[in-house]
């Protein structure tokens, strides 16, 4: 049976049929083409389908599109804004926090969400806020770097 | 990589839950943090799911002076973020990643009955309950010690839910403390244990106890008060109480740890744990200014 679904993805609301065992990782990468957000391990290990859901970080590949029918999803799609990339993109840029950028969507949402629960965090904070984001390529230092980059660009933008 | 077919149940509040789930049986669906990967590998493939995401009456926390109860859509994060109870908050750090318990639920947790999960343990140690529910029979509350039937089976039957779960706060002069070795951040413990202290006036020993995990089908519960001799922490007889600790589990090796090398690090933990908690049991006893 499939079911017709609404999600408001990146301040839209899209529509859908899917059946329920439709994961919302592939929702949106299918149903709705965005394909910004990437599937690795498909059980929750490596982050990379991270999006918001209504503003918090969850796996996507761990969440079926029907369950959170009618609520609000933002994709890496979603971060930039009319001025362009966010301060957390341009950190990421700035800093070489990513090299294939296979992983980054999900990086950049969780550190999106991160920040804006914790806007000044530690070392170690930041560690434990990425420590469920897996890398192939950079080994993490840049990236670390790039959260604090961030941190200071946001703070500088008072956003 | 994909969830084998199923047919999908949305409740909207307990009463349809439990009538869905009486008639369809199937599988409760909370956080789906354990669920989804087993679908998604096909360890599983129920025929009918009920999701129980849209009954916000299930979201809830509650701290009373007896005890803290959780809710079953109570999300980890959630529970974290409340700190209503110490070793609850201790253990939630060690429950995966972050992200993970945006969404992972603490009494979906409980059900699932990993037996290196923490916070089966933390249930265990505190002498906790579950409460079951099935339509048309009322409600019924589950000891820890009977809930935890087996690796990855807890006392739950076809077509019951359990709506939540009550963790007693320890009488006054208590400290808890959670300790676990895992291979990296967040994953499941090779072994882990946690503990309960209660000293009396004299900061002496008065009980001690401790919940092991990833040492046996369920979490392991060992009293070592009489080992600890009622004297203070400082004078205990650590080698016995660990001792005692290891006779109790039943470790088992596997591609991650030998059952050898968990057998010694649960003695490890238990002794660091048990330090911790009399500590912490002692602050709480006798604060300190200089600390706070
Ligand atoms: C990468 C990763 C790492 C993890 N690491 C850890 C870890 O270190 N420690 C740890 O403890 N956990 C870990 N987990 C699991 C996580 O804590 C889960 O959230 C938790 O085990 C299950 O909660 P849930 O709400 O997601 O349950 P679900 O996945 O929805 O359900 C799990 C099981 O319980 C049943 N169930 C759930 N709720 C109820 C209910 N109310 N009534 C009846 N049955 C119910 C379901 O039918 C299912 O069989 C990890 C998960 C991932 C993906
Ligand atoms: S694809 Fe979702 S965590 Fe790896
Ligand atoms: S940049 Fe390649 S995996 Fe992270």
């Amino acid at each position: 049976m499939e079911h017709e679904i609404t999600l408001v993805v990146n301040g839209t609301a899209r529509r859908a049929r899917v059946p329920a065992r439709r994961l919302l990782s592939d929702c949106l990468r299918h149903d709705l083409g965005l394909t910004g957000t990437h599937v690795g391990c498909e059980h929750g290990v490596c982050g990379c389908c991270t999006v918001l859901l209504d503003g918090e970080p969850v796996r996507s590949c761990l969440t079926f599109a029907v369950t959170v029918d009618g609520q609000e999803i933002t994709t890496v799609e979603g971060l930039a804004g009319p001025e362009g990339p966010s301060p957390v993109q341009r950190a990421f840029g700035e800093c070489h926090a990513l090299q294939c950028g296979f992983c980054t969507p999900g990086f950049l949402c969780t550190v999106t969400a991160l920040l804006r629960e914790n806007p000044a965090p530690t070392d170690e904070e930041v560690l434990e806020g990425i420590s469920g984001n897996l890398c192939r390529c950079t080994g993490y230092q840049n990236i670390a770097k790039a959260v604090h980059r961030a941190a200071e660009l946001l703070a500088e933008e008072g956003q | 990589m994909k969830p084998p077919p199923f047919t999908y149940h949305a409740p909207r509040d307990l009463g349809e839950a439990l009538e869905t789930l009486a008639g369809v049986g199937g599988k409760v669906l909370a956080g789906g943090q354990s669920l989804i990967p087993m679908l998604n590998m096909r360890l599983a493939a129920p025929e009918h799911l009920v999701d129980i995401n849209r009954v916000a009456a299930l979201a809830t926390l509650e701290a009373a002076p007896e005890g803290v109860t959780v809710g079953a859509l109570a999300r980890h994060a959630q529970v974290a973020r409340a700190d209503a109870h110490p070793l609850l908050g201790q253990a939630l750090r060690l429950v995966a990643h972050p992200v993970i318990r945006n969404r992972g639920t603490v009494v979906g947790s409980l059900v699932h009955a990993d037996p290196a999960a923490e916070l089966p343990a933390v249930l265990a140690v505190l002498g906790g309950s579950v409460r079951l529910a099935r339509h048309g029979q009322g409600e019924r509350d589950v000891p820890a010690e009977e809930f935890f039937v087996g690796p990855m089976e807890s006392a739950v039957r076809p077509g019951e839910l359990a709506v939540s779960a009550f963790f007693p706060v320890l009488p006054a002069g208590s400290g808890t403390a959670f300790r676990e070795v895992a291979r990296r951040h967040g994953d499941y413990a090779l072994a882990g244990v946690c503990a309960a202290v209660t000293l009396d006036e004299d900061l002496h020993v008065a009980s001690a106890r401790v919940a092991c995990i990833g040492v046996g089908p369920v979490p392991v519960v060992a009293d070592v008060t009489t080992e600890c001799d009622r004297r203070p922490a400082s004078t205990v007889d650590w080698a016995a109480v660990t001792r005692a600790v290891q006779e109790a589990t039943e470790p088992e090796g596997d591609i991650h740890a030998s059952a050898a090398y968990r057998l010694h690090l649960v003695g490890v933990l238990a002794e660091q744990a048990l330090k911790d908690a009399a500590r912490a049991a002692a602050q709480e006893a006798a604060p300190s200014p200089a600390t706070g």
